[in-house]
């Protein structure tokens, strides 16, 4: 496992625009910079968000690196349940998910107690 | 001057970038009490505004984590963010140098703080600012707490940063405001994304308007982490915000919980006496 180096890339890609062009037009020069394992590379070149979800990557890091793969926030969510399914638990940091009942769920909840005041 | 102002406010993402998602008077409740919160900040005609963020990779990595940092810049860029996701106008925002440095040297008296001579702005402190200080005409002096890889900054430190802040703005001649921002409960970015613990929230906003140190330092990450999600962890910008008020009480001008904007979208303000 090498969660740090996963993240490190990834950072580079979201501040950088360097990285991000050198990405772009030599990805396999730019994943040969960081140590990572085949699993990792797999999860980053695909890309699966599901996975790299699961490997513990911060969900800070990896929404922008969803957004950096034209990836829209409700199927980013959705990548993210499906990597939950595919590959179990999140394995390392503090991103795990918990249970929730859903936004549309929560919102009409809300709504109701909203008019109920 | 002693510091004019206090606050503390919300800064998720979704604020902007799903804007239209929530619901409609909801969300234009919340831009409300976002402007007025401008126009309160400008009303106590600061010459800067100390924004205390949380902020998420834009600068600060696992490989050089500063628990505390200030920026020390006559200008700094944000926000970070694909403008098209966040919706926010990449932009330069003015700092001033000379008067980041008159902060940070008294600062460092008593925490030892890192500084940075250039600091990229992400939501932590572009979201707020869209709102605040929407031409951009006002200083900023970027402040930092690590709340995102841990080891985090303990809470307890968190507080003594507030505290050296406020003596650093009581000492200088310029007029100083200040604002932390961050979410209460909310698990963001994850598959839980819009989970909020109403219940936890409205009990560490009587702990801040209370201004309760022993109180708001009684929290555990452990327990924060269980019951308020790793996006609890940003407690630690309204701790600071707190301790700077230096025992000054608060009020909660607006409090919802907005799922899609996954937190309690919240705006509230010390009683400092400008």
């Amino acid at each position: 496992m090498s969660l740090y180096q996963v993240q490190k890339l990834i950072y580079q890609l979201n501040r950088d625009p360097r990285t991000r062009e050198r990405y772009a037009s030599e990805r396999d020069a730019v994943l040969a910079e960081y140590e990572l394992t085949a699993e990792e590379k797999g999860a980053l070149t695909k890309p699966d968000i599901g996975l790299l979800y699961v490997l513990g990557v911060n969900g800070q890091l990896l929404m922008h690196f969803a957004a950096l793969h034209k990836v829209e926030w409700p199927d980013y969510l959705e990548r993210m349940r499906q990597g939950l399914k595919d590959h179990g638990q999140v394995r390392e940091g503090v991103y795990a998910a918990t249970g929730y009942e859903g936004v549309e769920a929560h919102d009409a909840r809300l709504k109701r107690e909203r008019e109920s005041r | 001057m002693p510091l004019v102002y206090c606050g503390a406010c919300s800064h998720a993402p979704g604020i902007t970038a799903r804007a239209e998602r929530a619901d409609t008077q909801t969300r234009q409740a919340l831009e409300s009490a976002f402007r007025r919160m401008g126009d309160d900040i400008r009303a106590t005609k600061p010459d800067a505004l100390v924004v205390i963020a949380a902020e998420h990779f834009a600068n600060f990595f696992m490989n050089n984590m500063p628990a505390f940092a200030i920026g020390m810049a006559d200008a700094y860029e944000g926000p970070i963010e694909d403008e098209a996701f966040l919706r926010i106008k990449r932009t330069t925002v003015p700092g001033n140098k000379a008067l980041s440095r008159k902060v940070i040297e008294n600062v460092m008296q008593t925490v030892d703080v890192a500084y940075a001579e250039e600091w990229k702005f992400d939501h932590g402190i572009s979201v707020p600012l869209h709102f605040l200080t929407p031409d951009y005409d006002l200083p900023i002096i970027p402040a930092n707490i690590n709340c995102q890889g841990p080891p985090l900054a303990p809470l307890q430190r968190a507080w003594a940063f507030g505290e050296a802040l406020r003596r650093a703005a009581d000492a200088v001649p310029e007029r100083i405001a200040l604002i932390g921002t961050g979410g209460i409960s909310h698990w963001p970015a994850t598959p839980d994304s819009g989970k909020i613990n109403q219940e936890w929230d409205q009990e560490f906003l009587r702990r801040w308007s209370a201004n309760d140190r022993e109180a708001l330092l009684s929290y555990t990450d452990a327990e924060t982490y269980r019951a308020a999600g790793q996006g609890g962890f940003e407690i630690r910008t309204f701790i600071a915000a707190a301790a700077a008020a230096k025992g000054a009480k608060g009020t909660v001008e607006f409090c919802e919980p907005i799922p899609i904007f996954a937190v309690s979208c919240t705006i509230a303000r010390m009683a400092v006496a400008a």
